[in-house]
């Protein structure tokens, strides 16, 4: 059997990266690629965070501070979180699941080769007069076609970003669907894999939506068209209503894959099998299915009748069931577990408590008439970076301690790890849990200047924000000394973790599983549980 | 990687075409970008380049797919990937189309009412658009684009209902008549439906210069908006099934295919049945109702 290509990596750029096939590789890139962007994101982070560091205005105008709001968003949205996502999809999936690859290897390749032109397209309109887009992530018509020259680079940069989407989700379902080993059952498969599949569902669905949307700006702004023009007939209200068909998936797209690590990672260290595994792939089913019934909640403001008011409050509220379920489920894996304190377990410990103070932030808004309080105020700005920063990125981040090894081959400095958790934990809260308050005493979003009864609280977020960016600044450098050198790997790093990645070496070799064919249940996280 | 083993799954290697597809799609939206934003001095070129170079990556990707589908490298298992990837490829293009009906549904059943008084809009109607009645078709209350006059749906767009209905016959025949290993027949069918489809896209484009003398354009309010933007994109997925059939009609001549292992004939014919439906819905909730 033993054919030339065993492990054998190609030489160069151009063969290594650019032309690659291989899974592992294109999950390198992607990661990387939402590393840069993160980073970048977080640079204009902390200037929104500078200029909001006292009231008055100091260092940037109006104008760059809603182009840095707009833009900070889209990168960290769809160029780092969700990337982040399909970079730990194409490492792991295959691995997981007893694959020799992604099911469709080229396709894979373009996905992400799409991204950096994307990106590219996208943060050019920063250096065009003008500008970039500061109407918001969110698009709202009529702000954002008075955006000049880059409503037309931000349109198609978003078709762009959309196609290398669906073309990524179309590959993670085929691969879960078509290729697992052959005695690998849908309820055999670790939890990862299970998020990971509904989400891909959720992106087929509602990337060609935000699609649409955008098309339809494109034509309101350059054809004449009325989509979004009252004097013709249309409704600038509808954007909204198909933007946050397409916004609430995406929401869950950005949080379902974390629900999946974070189900990998807490069973490892508590040295128990997950509690309550089919309840957790019900409940994961349930809040995608809910997502796509409750997107008018970020409409309450916006004056609905009553009934869609009255019905989008009971559905939202619905979601907050199969989450708790997801939530109970952990602290239940973790009950009398023999549970170590390795970093990616204690961002996994983080997440499910920080995480869950933005859900609870959400159910508040859930409520519609408290909602008109709250809306476009500091306190949506908290509950979204509670979900998304200790939520989604801790996630990731808990994914690339868990799983450095087995990618790098060496085991992180656990020290080193434990500072950057401390740092980034105690900075994360610093940075938004004041935003609460400031939402509540009426703070507004997306604004660079502001009354001085908010002073204290911003200067605080910020000093928060500061130190927050510095801390990924030092996981940079924990991670580079990682896949330089450490202590060696063993397969298992984690001594008795469940599942198939850790039955083959570390470093992962180039190509796993490549003879397919029936794997060792015992061996898979949640094999034995039928 | 000479020798073919049935169980091995085939990951190809050395992916050289996504590099120029991307290449091509920026090059094609930034020089749309460009004339949009009417500067003229990279011009449409640009665009026109990267819509080459895109045309050029689709014949060097889709031969080097067929080549080794022809050396028969792939498997049972890729064959199964292939069919998922155009499932829901095709799902995705159908929340594609959702998108424009939804602007169309909320429009003549929420938006347009609204502006005409209904519900809670009374007082908007009142103030800002005093008298405008909010009936489909509309242009809209300030009568963007001038009067215009819908056309007749038992006309022309009948007429396109019959050709793509029957298209969707013929392909299932020449379906038929690939599996019983009729070439021939399975050719002749194929150009049947290819015509059809033409005559579909002539009769098409004799409509829209039908509606642009009676004045509904692309400007005309809600109305010409959601009419041509949900036609026109129908019409290009139209046109792009019918290149495809096209290809695969050349593929099935020059004795690709077998009876039973035919996946890029099936997956246009699915494509073509998916237009087939999108028409249906826009026959009768565009042009009908």
């Amino acid at each position: 059997m033993g054919h030339d290509s065993h492990d054998h990596k190609p030489k160069g750029f151009v063969n290594r990266w650019l032309m690659t096939t291989n899974h592992k590789d294109i999950g390198t890139l992607y990661l990387v690629f939402a590393f840069a962007m993160f980073i970048t994101g977080g640079a204009m982070a902390m200037i929104i965070r500078l200029e909001l560091f006292q009231p008055g205005l100091q260092f940037v105008e109006p104008d760059f501070f809603n182009q840095m709001t707009t833009m900070h968003a889209l990168i960290m949205v769809f160029g780092a979180v969700m990337p982040a996502f399909v970079g730990l999809a194409n490492w792991m999936i295959p691995m997981m699941i007893g694959a020799p690859d992604m099911a469709l290897p080229r396709m894979n390749n373009w996905s992400f080769w799409i991204l950096p032109f994307a990106f590219a397209l996208l943060g050019s309109t920063l250096f065009m007069d003008g500008g970039a887009p500061a109407g918001g992530w969110t698009m709202y018509p009529p702000l954002v076609l008075q955006g000049g020259k880059n409503v037309a680079y931000l349109v198609f940069a978003v078709h762009l970003m959309g196609i290398s989407s669906i073309m990524g989700a179309i590959n993670v379902i085929a691969t879960i669907m078509n290729m697992r080993a052959p005695n690998v059952g849908y309820l055999n498969m670790p939890l990862f894999v299970w998020t990971w599949l509904i989400t891909a569902f959720l992106l087929i669905a509602v990337m060609p939506v935000l699609a649409g949307a955008v098309t339809m700006l494109l034509t309101d702004r350059y054809f004449g068209t009325s989509f979004f023009n009252a004097a013709g007939g249309g409704d600038p209200v509808l954007f909204q209503h198909i933007f946050w068909f397409f916004g609430h998936p995406e929401v869950y797209i950005m949080i379902l894959p974390s629900f999946g690590v974070v189900s990998e990672i807490i069973p490892t260290f508590a040295r128990k099998p997950l509690f309550g595994y089919v309840s957790m792939v019900y409940a994961t089913a349930g809040i995608a299915f809910l997502s796509f019934i409750v997107w008018a909640h970020h409409m309450f403001s916006v004056g609905m009748p009553l009934g869609g008011e009255l019905y989008f409050m009971y559905a939202t509220m619905m979601i907050a069931v199969p989450t708790g379920v997801k939530i109970f489920n952990w602290v239940a894996t973790m009950w009398k577990g023999a549970m170590t304190f390795e970093t990616p377990m204690l961002f996994s410990l983080a997440f499910v408590v920080l995480f869950t103070i933005g859900g609870f932030s959400g159910v508040m808004m859930a409520l519609a008439p408290v909602d008109l309080q709250y809306h476009d105020t500091y306190f949506i700005v908290a509950h979204f970076h509670y979900v998304l920063v200790p939520g989604a990125i801790f996630a990731i981040i808990a994914a690339a301690y868990y799983w450095l090894p087995k990618w790098s081959g060496h085991m992180y400095s656990e020290r080193l790890g434990k500072i950057h958790f401390w740092w980034s934990t105690i900075s994360v809260n610093v940075l938004f849990f004041p935003q609460h308050f400031l939402g509540l005493a009426g703070m507004p979003r997306r604004i660079p200047d502001y009354s001085t009864q908010f002073a204290e609280f911003n200067m605080m977020s910020s000093i928060g924000g500061f130190a927050f960016g510095l801390a990924q600044v030092f996981f940079i450098y924990i991670v580079v000394k990682t896949v330089r050198g450490g202590k060696k790997a063993e397969a298992n790093a984690w001594g008795d973790a469940k599942g198939l990645e850790w039955t083959v070496p570390s470093p992962a070799p180039h190509h796993t599983f490549d003879e397919f064919g029936p794997v060792d249940l015992k061996k898979m996280a949640h094999g034995e549980v039928h | 990687m000479s020798e073919v083993n049935a169980d091995q799954y085939f990951v190809p290697h050395k992916a050289r075409w996504p590099i120029v597809g991307s290449i091509g799609l920026t090059a094609t939206v930034l020089g749309a970008a460009h004339v949009l934003n009417s500067e003229t001095t990279v011009t449409p070129w640009l665009m026109y380049a990267g819509l080459i170079i895109i045309l050029v990556m689709m014949f060097g990707w889709f031969g080097e797919v067929i080549k080794e589908s022809e050396e028969g490298l792939y498997n049972t298992g890729v064959d199964t990937s292939f069919r998922m990837g155009m499932i829901w490829f095709i799902f995705s293009e159908v929340m594609f189309f959702a998108c424009f009906f939804g602007a169309l549904f909320y429009a003549r059943t929420l938006s347009v009412p609204w502006l005409g008084g209904e519900g809670t809009g009374l007082s908007t109607n009142e103030v800002l658009w005093n008298g405008y009645e909010g009936v489909w078709p509309t242009n809209g209350p300030a009568a963007l684009g001038g009067h215009f006059e819908v056309l007749d749906p038992f006309h022309l767009p009948l007429i396109n209902t019959m050709l793509l209905l029957t298209s969707s016959v013929t392909v299932t025949i020449a379906h038929h008549a690939m599996r019983a290993n009729h070439r021939s027949q399975t050719v002749i069918w194929l150009v049947a439906t290819v015509l059809l489809g033409a005559a579909f896209m002539y009769l098409q484009v004799t409509e829209y210069i039908e509606a642009y003398h009676l004045n509904l354009t692309l400007e005309s309010g809600i109305y010409g908006s959601t009419f041509f933007m949900l036609t026109g994109f129908h019409g290009m997925h139209v046109t792009l099934g019918a290149i495809m059939l096209a290809v695969i009609t050349v593929r099935v001549a020059k004795g690709h295919f077998k009876p039973d292992r035919h996946f890029g004939f099936e997956a246009v014919a699915w494509y073509w049945h998916f237009v087939d439906v999108v028409w249906l819905g826009l026959f009768i909730f565009v042009y009908i109702l």
